[in-house]
């Protein structure tokens, strides 16, 4: 569990990044903080494990106060996963994937062998273990980035706009991986998006962000989508825009969903109706 | 004869292994005089630059500082120090011009190695749990490495042609030879020993090319065709 209490950051420009923020992250289930650039998404994430250190207030992590801890420590058991995947260039994807095991010491044959099962856990042939990041694609580079932050085992993983630099096809391809590794190690995921339909495939629980890291709404997809709180949620997920009253059309003896602009979503389902 | 082929047959004359200063002692301390001036000069500049380029303070004054002591003519500094220093301790005077002359591109590659990498990839070494120690030695230093060899080769070549100088204040190397024959007005002797310094140059250029080659980071794009060659 992450608590976030009264949680502030200033940053030394002046900018307010986040007032007065309190949240609560219940463990072994994805968070999504959703927001419009400078909401202050990425900042409350890399408060988490100390990359950004809060001018006022206490994060916890299971009752314990983060301030206290070693941040390095903090961030050996935390994966941290990023946009441009951070890779080290130098280095072979096995190596990175096996960096933070071989900072704390792991022998190296153990910790090759951890780095060969997690690239089959997250979808890469073990072939490419002595490749250079650059000769990967966005979405290998990806790959190697979820397997690095899994590599410790940790209880949680934090992930920022991971998917934001890939083509939507392998976007989808990774987001239905992340979901059926969710599925089976059931960690405390915490993920920043812009994308809302992103957060609401991935999210147990929306965070919705205004300005300042202003909570606008939380709740899970279906909460938010049945009743928005206020015209920025309602906009922000697509209510006012019609994207979300869809309605049904026959066309050629098979019925397809609409939205309100009469664009299509879909074709509905065999007995679903 | 041409002045050619005086220079050449002075060079090889078996005169050369004997006499004042042997030719190959005076390369062997030519070599010396380089080889320890760069080595101080790196022990000092490399941290400094591995410091400024990590932190990223004190870069102005750094580079202000490089600027200058591009500027100092070193046959002068030579001469003040050896005269601040007294002649008995002239070596000690050379080589703290040496030095001061090689100090500036080693630190200057150095800074600049660990500036050109990709703040993301610092930071995303940060956000895995890197002190800063294993961040410099483990990410920064060895991605700079490029830009260091290439400050440390211009250093050196710098220094090696610098050296000639120290002949000047009696500590012999290959520009005893060539100061003794401007004494001596013999000309192919002066161009022989040129010939050596210049030969001297190029073979460490050509050695520091290679150790560039060898010291390439893996996965850089130039090394990339290699990599696949062997993998494959």
């Amino acid at each position: 569990m992450i608590e976030f209490r009264s949680v502030s950051k200033q940053f030394p420009d002046g900018t307010k990044a986040v007032q007065g923020f309190d949240l609560t992250i219940p463990s072994r289930s994805t968070t999504v903080f959703v927001g419009s650039s400078g909401c202050g998404k990425t900042t409350l994430l890399r408060m988490v494990n100390r990359m950004v250190e809060p001018s006022a207030g206490q994060i916890l992590i299971d009752g314990e106060d983060i301030a206290t801890t070693d941040a390095v420590q903090l961030r050996r058991r935390i994966g941290y996963v990023m946009q441009n995947s951070g890779l080290l260039p130098h280095r072979s994807v096995l190596d990175n994937i096996t960096t933070v095991l071989r900072l704390n010491r792991t022998p190296k044959a153990e910790a090759r062998e951890r780095g060969l099962t997690l690239m089959d856990t997250v979808g890469l042939d073990r072939a490419l273990a002595k490749r250079y990041p650059s000769q990967l694609s966005g979405g290998q580079q990806q790959r190697v980035g979820v397997a690095r932050g899994l590599a410790v085992e940790p209880n949680i993983l934090l992930m920022d706009e991971p998917f934001g630099a890939v083509d939507p096809i392998v976007r989808t391809e990774l987001q239905e991986e992340l979901l059926r590794l969710q599925r089976e190690l059931g960690k405390t995921v915490v993920f920043v998006t812009h994308d809302i339909d992103e957060a609401f495939l991935l999210g147990d629980q929306i965070v919705i962000l205004k300005k300042g890291g202003v909570i606008a709404q939380q709740g899970t997809p279906e909460e938010i989508l049945a009743n928005p709180v206020d015209d920025f949620v309602a906009d922000f997920v697509g209510a006012h825009r019609g994207k979300r009253s869809l309605s049904l059309k026959q066309v050629d003896g098979r019925t397809i969903v609409v939205d309100a602009d009469g664009k299509p979503a879909g074709v509905l389902a065999e007995g679903a109706a | 004869m041409n002045l050619f082929q005086e220079a050449l047959a002075w060079l090889t004359s078996p005169d050369r292994a004997s006499g004042t200063l042997p030719l190959a002692e005076a390369i062997g301390q030519h070599i010396g005089f380089t080889a320890v001036s760069v080595l101080i000069a790196a022990a000092v500049a490399i941290p400094l630059g591995y410091l400024i380029g990590h932190t990223g303070r004190g870069r102005e004054i750094a580079v202000g500082l490089s600027g200058a002591a591009r500027a100092i003519p070193s046959f002068g500094l030579i001469l003040l120090l050896v005269l601040v220093l007294g002649v008995t301790r002239s070596e000690v005077g050379a080589v703290i011009a040496f030095v001061l002359l090689a100090i500036p591109s080693i630190l200057a590659g150095a800074y600049a190695g660990v500036q050109a990498v990709d703040r993301r990839t610092v930071d995303a070494a940060r956000s895995m749990g890197m002190t800063e120690w294993q961040i410099l030695l483990k990410v920064e230093a060895p991605l700079g490495l490029p830009l260091l060899i290439g400050g440390l080769r211009s250093a050196t070549l710098q220094v090696v042609a610098t050296v000639t100088l120290a002949g000047y204040v009696n500590l012999g190397g290959i520009g005893f030879h060539i100061i003794q024959g401007l004494q001596l007005r013999r000309y192919e002797q002066i161009l022989g020993a040129s010939l050596i310094v210049v030969v001297l140059a190029l073979a460490l250029d050509l050695l520091f090319a290679l150790i560039a080659l060898a010291v390439r980071p893996g996965g850089s794009s130039s090394a990339r065709p290699r990599r696949r060659l062997a993998t494959s």
